[in-house]
């Protein structure tokens, strides 16, 4: 390693600390410095942070933002989402790599750009779209991508891209982003007016069990899509002893059709961080961490702006607002590109400076989380929720929504309609309601996305979007009759593969072998039985697996299946004697046959 | 320490607040299979053969704590299946010749597959391509065989001190390393733990492969579990 790069690297670590537990920071740093982790920057990391090269390897190699090998100055990481793959991402990914000379995943020889893709970036509503380092750009078309290549080829700087700014904040001096909120329906809780500072004075007029009181009144569930009770989880938290708790807001964002986060993320910061501030409170934390996935990382400024703006306003830091002994202060964790630190006891590694694989269970956060410390960690909008309950009361939070699921939900909506974007709407709304607002016609099925990850056809169109109905975090993705559904299955399931931590077996293994018969299938060379097979695989995988990641996995092969229902004989033959019909005997022979020189005469 | 009771199958067992189902099954001589779990190793939960319902849940006995009262399955037939079909997942998942494998007959994974009774996998092998990592003098890495049960990251720090592998990459890419370019780089000794609790073939100690006869083998003289609960493994 030449002297001045290891040099660099020191100072990094120094920056942090040389804090073993911000090992993230310092490989995202290093990374965005040199284009890549190499095995010497590694060695140079362990040393500072007082570790061994195969730590650093392991979390490297981990978050899919994070390379060994260089990559080029600048990435363009364009999203293959299912719902990009509709509105033309094959097109938009062949021009684009034709006019940059090389294939997906490579770099161009003077190591100037890279093209890749990428799952979700939380831009269905305006896609295809893609990551320019960490420029958003949106409506991609092949011309458009051209024309992109040309001018990076001619600047190198992603920000010079953004010729028209989106609306909202998306116009303020620290995000200059294209991206557009599309908020199609504005609800009373999230986009009322939100003045900075109201909530967390009603909040200090009550004691901090009575803040959580109020909570439980209000019935709020998280909207991250498992639905637990939220003071349940506070007051876990508050009573397990300990010198120090955590609050940490799940920013994660992954599940692919989601963007509800970002338009809040976006819109909503003060609430958010209000909300916070509220949960620091109750809990007896002081401390709060934001995890930012990084393709939300060109928020991280204005986001940082807002908390700066508080604790000159002192509504963080010390004596919050005069009140003696209150303390709390929020820093962001960035992500680095992995879906499953969505899930909270992965992310809680993730925050530690580990690799992202979940937890084992018991303990759960609350009792022992972050640093070994009691932790509650919520979603965006949930924590949203908690300032808008606290400024208007548990009462009349509690009066809107379904019996058993209160408040508002935000949803993401995308897909085979004329409205894409996000919709504030009370809970139990139902899936046909959606429909209409969102102008789709021809709806063949839905996505529900979230622990449930349903696909639902048209049976089921008066299903409830609440938690004894249709439990979702938000995403509702529409596909029109003429999709095939197994298709959409084996997107997903691709989606999964990637994205599995490979802790347990039934998630690592299994959801390549069920992939594998869904491929068969399609491809048509299934039989019956291969049905029966992608039933039980799915099933096995579902009970089996350690997180909701494996747990929910092969919901959408199911809901395939199920639609299909007996229609499934146009995919599958019953099998005629002889050769397994996948198995292809020319190609089987074709190594030998260039081997000796001649052709079989049986094939 | 308080005591707590709960029924295996029906059984009443007896155990102390804070342990392991597993634990607790072990220690009333009631077998409950599993892969990565190794004596006082902090469980890894990742191979998921211990799989039991509690109360109706599928839980991971290395993991979970006992409950009080709890009605835990653990011979049924869906749990035998799930099991069965794990071990068929680890063979496909890997290369695994076990008629030429030094381990043969001290495999914890083929014994595993014998007690279960499977002489083919049910599912299609992936043929993934691996390496072999033969410079280390008294050691060898054969990636092809490793089943990812972390015995050795963990026997590596917690047994001996060092921190010679650790695992890299996700998913179905997720591989064994080791710290440094190769073994040999390393300052793993033949004498480590971390070699000895390796359960198949993937960390194997140099040139003293088939020392022992076949018959005299660990798992030709009694099936795995059966020195937990005698007599039951036996098809
Ligand atoms: C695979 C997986 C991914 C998840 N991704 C997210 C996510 O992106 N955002 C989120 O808020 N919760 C996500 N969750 C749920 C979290 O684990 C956790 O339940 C949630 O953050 C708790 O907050 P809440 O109670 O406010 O919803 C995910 C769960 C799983 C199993
Ligand atoms: S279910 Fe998948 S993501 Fe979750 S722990 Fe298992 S391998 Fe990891
Ligand atoms: S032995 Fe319990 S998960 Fe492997």
């Amino acid at each position: 390693m030449k002297q001045g790069t290891a040099h660099i690297t020191a100072n990094i670590c120094n920056k942090f600390g040389n804090d073993r537990t911000r090992l993230m920071d310092i490989a995202i740093a290093v990374q965005e410095r040199f284009g890549c982790v190499s095995h010497e920057a590694m060695e140079e990391i362990a040393r500072a942070v007082g570790t061994q090269r195969v730590e650093v390897e392991s979390l490297v190699t981990f978050y899919s933002f994070l390379s060994v090998k260089p990559q080029g100055k600048v990435v363009i990481r364009l999203c293959s989402d299912i719902v990009d793959w509709m509105k033309g991402y094959s097109e938009v990914a062949e021009a684009m790599a034709r006019e940059l000379g090389i294939t997906m995943g490579e770099t161009t020889p003077d190591g100037a750009i890279t093209l890749t893709d990428t799952p979700c970036i939380g831009m269905s509503d305006q896609a295809p779209a893609a990551l320019v380092n960490s420029v958003v750009v949106t409506h991609l078309t092949p011309e458009r991508g051209r024309q992109l290549v040309r001018d990076l080829r001619r600047h190198l700087d992603p920000q010079q891209l953004v010729t028209m700014v989106g609306n909202g904040n998306n116009e303020h001096p620290l995000v200059r982003s294209m991206v557009r909120n599309n908020i199609r329906m504005r609800g009373p809780v999230h986009f009322a007016p939100f003045e900075p500072g109201k909530a967390l004075l009603k909040a200090f007029e009550l004691a901090p069990s009575d803040v959580i009181s109020e909570i439980k009144e209000s019935k709020l569930r998280g909207r991250g899509g498992a639905g637990f009770p939220t003071a349940l989880k506070w007051e876990l938290a508050a009573n397990t002893p300990g010198e120090k708790r955590y609050v940490i807001c799940n920013a994660d964002e992954g599940e692919p059709g989601t963007f509800k986060d970002r338009v809040l993320l976006t819109e909503c910061a003060e609430q958010l961080l209000e909300g916070m501030t509220i949960a620091g409170y109750a809990v007896g934390s002081d401390t709060g961490i934001i995890y930012l996935r990084a393709e939300y990382r060109y928020l991280m400024p204005y986001l940082q702006s807002k908390i700066e703006g508080r604790l000159k306003q002192g509504f963080l830091g010390r004596g919050i607002l005069g009140k003696k002994g209150f303390n709390f202060d929020i820093r962001i964790q960035l992500g680095a590109g992995a879906y499953i630190c969505g899930e909270e006891t992965a992310l809680i590694s993730s925050c530690e400076g580990l690799r992202g694989d979940p937890k084992n269970r018991p303990p759960f956060p609350p009792q022992e989380g972050y640093l070994k410390r009691p932790t509650i960690v919520n979603n965006v909008e949930t924590l949203c929720c908690v300032s808008r309950i606290l400024l208007e009361g548990a009462k009349w939070f509690a009066s809107i929504g379904s019996a058993n699921t209160t408040g508002t939900k935000v949803l993401s909506i995308s897909g085979d309609c004329r409205k894409p974007g996000v919709y504030e709407v009370p809970f139990g709304i139902t899936t046909r309601e959606l429909i209409e607002l969102s102008e789709a016609e021809n709806v063949g099925s839905l996505l529900i996305g979230g622990p449930c990850r349903q696909m639902i056809g048209q049976v089921r169109l008066d299903g409830q979007i609440c938690y004894d109905d249709l439990a979702t975090g938000g995403a509702i993705i529409i596909f029109n009759g003429a999709r095939n559904k197994l298709e959409i299955a084996e997107h997903y399931l691709d989606f999964f593969i990637d994205e599995s931590c490979g802790h347990c077996t039934p998630c690592r293994v299994g959801l390549t072998l069920l992939k594998n018969l869904v491929h068969k299938v399609i491809s048509g060379t299934g039989e019956p039985a291969d049905l029966d097979r992608m039933r039980d695989l799915s099933n096995f995988i579902i009970n089996m697996s350690r997180c909701g990641l494996g747990q929910a996995a092969p919901n959408p092969v199911l809901g395939a299946l199920e639609i299909f229902g007996d229609a499934s004989g146009g995919f599958v033959a019953e099998r005629k004697p002889g050769l397994l019909p996948e198995f292809d005997l020319s190609k089987a022979v074709i190594d030998a046959e260039l081997r000796v020189g001649r052709q079989s005469k049986y094939v | 320490m308080s005591r707590i009771s709960f029924t295996i199958d029906g059984v009443t067992v007896q155990a102390i607040k804070g342990q392991s189902i597993l634990k607790a099954a072990d220690a009333a001589g009631i077998y409950i299979p599993r892969l990565c779990a190794y004596r006082d190793l902090v469980p890894h939960g990742s191979c998921r053969v211990c799989s039991v319902k509690v109360n109706g849940r599928i839980q991971a006995a290395c993991v979970q704590t006992v409950i009080e009262g709890a009605v835990v399955e653990n011979n049924t037939p869906e749990l035998e299946e799930y099991r069965s079909n794990i071990i068929d997942m680890l063979f496909v998942e890997g290369n695994h010749f076990c008629m030429f494998c030094e381990k043969s007959g001290f495999c914890e994974l083929q014994a595993l597959a014998y007690r279960f009774g499977i002489a083919v996998p049910k599912y299609q092998f992936l043929y993934p391509k691996r390496e072999i990592d033969m410079s280390h003098p008294h050691v060898y890495v054969d990636h092809n065989r490793c089943i990812l049960c972390g015995r050795c990251v963990q026997a590596s720090q917690s047994m001996d001190s060092k921190n010679v592998f650790q695992f890299i990459g996700r998913g179905i890419r997720k591989r064994l390393q080791v710290n440094g370019d190769s073994l040999a780089k390393t300052d793993l000794k033949v004498t480590d733990e971390a070699v000895s609790v390796c359960p198949v073939g993937a960390l194997v100690r140099k040139r003293v492969g088939y020392e022992t006869p076949v018959g005299l083998r660990r798992y030709d003289e009694a099936p795995i579990g059966d020195d937990i609960e005698p007599g039951k493994g036996d098809r």
